[in-house]
């Protein structure tokens, strides 16, 4: 089946493919040194053991989770030239300053990440825990210059097209700093925050609804969920104010996000439903509430698909429905929130079993709504790359085989997110073992190992 | 000099870099995948681990850093290279997932069976990657790469100076990471692996030398717009680096190898300035000179600025790390404590 599509739909798949491997790891890149920061600042400033242990733990899980992200977002800048030449011969320079301020931002994450994981005992305790504030900045300052491209290609800026199609006129600043990129970057640093933060309190709460219930759980849930819960019931505003720019600058977008037909005001609300044959069918009609929600204004319009040109329409039930996925999810997640937020005001123990399960669901629904998210603006944008300037068949690459190195993408980047896992999941094992935070490597000399108390088997390690 | 100079000079310093602090991070991968089995090997993979642990992650940020200024300064080259050369790109792309992974999973790997897998994967993509990169270098220096990218998906990276750039890619990385790790042992306290690596990493500077002179041979015949380059304003930069190639060599016979890393880091980076001085001021030799290729002004000067504040920011933070990992209290091989 895989020989069987052309190039551009597999340039499409490896790059969603790779895109939605990466930005996974990328949420923690952004979050989890905050939480990080929290825990162990708690356990210099008030003395917890616990918040130390559980800071320690955390780091090196996230030295898994960076190594992984950092060699995923480098095959996305090689995939910017091997599958799309098209867009950055012609815009690379309009749009390539953000990406090199990104590389500051990484050089900054790689150095302190270092720094922080390598320097417990070896840096002051002060010093040392600092070394995360470098790492947080850089991750938002990262967020918005990275978005700040994608944002471009919505909301394209800072350039005009001479009378033969030719780039002139470049203005860096103005490209940059397009109409979209506020509400994108925000959104996605909100968004990074709640999956790291949702997926972090899910491990925790499987682990205290498997009766682990000590100080250590308790602690890494409540941290978690304090920033998770915090960015879940910011997000639907953040969000909403993100899509608020959709209606006048990207109609397309927004009339495949709402399943419109036809351009309307006082337009109602369709929840769930399918366009099939020109028809929409089996869902459910709120009525006003779709200029509402879109304009903020029951008289705003909301743009209709068949004011677009047909081959300029997105694949308006893959974006529709991804768009209400994330949206639904987003709302669990929101009320889930409220929830925990209400029992810790009005109970000694906000725990319940269900409160548990839903943050356990959370983790997963936080990730779905992320790739929700990105199919609805990525899906929503086609069939341009660059919004009415530039179509995605004019940009993808002329080499033939593009299925190969799709294949290739999906075997390796699947044997990947399984041994990470794995790897994670057997340091958590070790933990739970012993008490030793420190986890011998197993191919190192004996003399050099940490002390007893934890480790590998001599039998195993040699075997 | 002007601005579209600077900016190919700046593009070209994160080549040099690259070179140097990327590829003594790939070298290692030949030492670990020679290192023996797991006995004799334990050593000097727990080294390489040491040496290599915290910067690898920095290192490999000077690639992402050399992209981002191709495509972003000189657009239409870095959209022909990338083009023509899919194949290899794909390769190194690939080369450089796997490595980054498997060296965090190997660290962190429950039994031997599980680490050894690992290894073996950090090893050889550790070599094989830095062999591609040579023959994309090799490709572009030897004219092979059209304006609008439309070369041959195979011919274009498979010439002659391809394959002697790849070579050269492995033996450069190799014997530097050879004199780091020599250099490393030493400060570490383990005196036996020290002298280990000092005499492997001459053998291998040995080896580099030969296959350096077979290399001038091929760009002679197949790389002539390189050549005459090197005849005349790179000439000097190969003196260089003959001379400090030999003179590391010369201070690791005599065990010195702490100041035998000099040597190294000069003939490297001396062979790549050579690179760059000679096929100026072709971006894509023979084809685009830096003068046709160059992007909108605007942007090289925003790349300037960009540069400034990165080394304002980036380097500082970058020299405070390659200190610290250079300093005695993280050398040495206590267990890190909370």
């Amino acid at each position: 089946m895989l020989i069987a599509l052309d190039n551009l739909m597999a340039a499409r798949y490896q790059m969603a493919l790779s895109l939605g491997f990466h930005i996974v790891l990328a949420c923690f890149g952004v979050a989890l040194p905050a939480l990080i920061y929290v825990l162990h600042r708690r356990g210099i400033k008030h003395g917890d053991a616990d918040a130390l242990v559980l800071a320690k733990k955390w780091a090196k899980v996230s030295a898994v989770l960076f190594a992984v992200g950092a060699v995923s977002g480098t095959i996305l800048s090689f995939e910017m030239g091997l599958l799309w030449p098209g867009l950055m011969s012609k815009y690379g320079d309009v749009i390539g300053l953000p990406f090199a301020l990104e590389g500051i931002a990484f050089f900054t994450e790689a150095v302190f990440i270092a720094i922080y994981l390598y320097g417990w005992g070896r840096l002051s305790p002060r010093v040392h825990l600092n070394t995360l504030i470098p790492i947080m900045i850089s991750g938002a300052f990262g967020t918005f210059c990275i978005i700040s491209v994608n944002a471009w290609m919505n909301a394209p800026a800072g350039f005009d097209l001479d009378a033969n199609g030719d780039v002139v006129n470049v203005r860096p600043l103005e490209a940059m700093f397009n109409s979209a990129v506020l509400g994108q970057s925000v959104h996605m640093f909100v968004a990074a925050y709640m999956v790291a933060g949702f997926l972090v309190a899910a491990v925790y709460a499987i682990g205290l609804l498997k009766g682990r219930d000590d100080h250590r759980h308790r602690l890494g849930f409540a941290v978690a969920m304090a920033f998770a819960g915090t960015a879940a019931v910011m997000q639907p505003f953040v969000g909403h104010l993100t899509g608020a720019r959709l209606a006048e600058e990207q109609p397309s977008k927004l009339a495949a996000m709402e399943l419109s037909l036809e351009t309307e005001t006082r337009a109602p609300l369709l929840i769930g439903g399918i366009l099939v044959d020109d028809e929409v069918r089996f869902g459910v009609k709120l009525p006003l509430l779709g200029s509402l929600v879109a304009t903020n204004s029951l008289d705003g319009q909301v743009p209709g698909l068949d004011d677009i040109p047909p081959d300029e329409r997105p694949p308006a039930n893959v974006v529709h429905l991804a768009f209400q996925t994330m949206v639904g999810a987003g709302t669990v997640m929101a009320a889930v929130s409220v929830w925990y937020w209400w029992r810790k005001r009005r109970r000694d123990d906000p725990l319940s079993p269900w409160l548990l399960r839903s943050v356990v669901a959370c983790g997963g629904l936080a990730v779905l709504a992320l790739q929700a998210g990105w199919v609805t603006t990525e899906v929503g944008r086609q069939p341009w790359i660059v919004y009415r300037v530039m179509r995605v068949d004019e940009a993808v690459t002329t080499n033939n085989g593009i299925w190969i190195s799709l294949t290739v993408i999906v075997v390796v980047y699947s044997s990947m997110a399984y041994l990470a896992t794995r790897v994670i999941r057997g340091m958590a094992r070790r933990w739970r073992e012993s008490d030793d935070i420190d986890i011998p490597t197993p191919y190192g000399p004996s003399e050099a190992l940490a002390p007893a108390g934890g480790g590998v088997p001599d039998e195993e390690r040699r075997g | 000099m002007g601005l579209a100079d600077f900016v190919a000079v700046l593009l070209f310093v994160g080549v040099i870099a690259y070179s140097l602090f990327g590829g003594a991070d790939f070298g290692c991968g030949f030492w670990d995948l020679t290192a023996g089995d797991a006995e004799r090997g334990a050593h000097l993979r727990h080294q390489i681990d040491k040496s290599i642990g915290p910067v690898w992650e920095a290192n490999h940020v000077w690639l992402v850093y050399i992209l981002v200024f191709l495509w972003t300064a000189f657009p239409e080259p870095f959209a022909a290279i990338m083009t023509a050369l899919f194949v290899p790109w794909l390769l190194v792309g690939l080369g450089i997932v796997l490595r980054g992974g498997a060296f965090a999973f190997r660290k962190f790997s429950t039994s031997f069976g599980e680490a050894r897998m690992h290894g073996i994967m950090f090893a050889s993509s550790s070599v094989i990657t830095p062999f591609f990169l040579g023959m994309i270098a090799g490709a572009v220096a030897s004219g092979r790469i059209p304006a609008d990218g439309d070369g041959d998906l195979w011919t274009s990276w498979t010439g002659p100076t391809s394959w002697i750039g790849g070579a050269l890619a492995v033996l450069t990385t190799t014997f530097l990471a050879g004199t780091f790790l020599a250099a490393d042992a030493r400060r570490g306290g383990n005196e036996t692996l020290a002298i280990e690596m000092g005499r492997k990493a001459l053998v291998a500077g040995a080896i580099t030398g030969a296959v350096a002179i077979g290399a001038a041979v091929t760009i002679e015949l197949d790389a002539p717009t390189l050549a005459s380059g090197l005849h005349g304003r790179g000439l000097p930069l190969i003196i260089i680096s003959a001379v400090a190639g030999a003179a590391s060599m010369w201070r690791l016979w005599r065990g010195d190898f702490a100041r035998a890393r000099i040597g190294a880091v000069i003939a490297v980076a001396a062979i790549v300035i050579g690179w760059g001085v000679g096929q100026y001021d072709w971006i894509l030799v023979d084809e685009v000179t830096i003068t046709d290729g160059i992007g909108a002004r605007s942007t090289q000067v925003g790349l300037v600025i960009v540069f400034g504040l990165a080394a304002v920011t980036a380097v500082p933070a970058l020299i405070w790390l390659y200190v610290l990992v250079n300093s005695d209290r993280w050398s040495k091989d206590e267990p890190a404590t909370v």
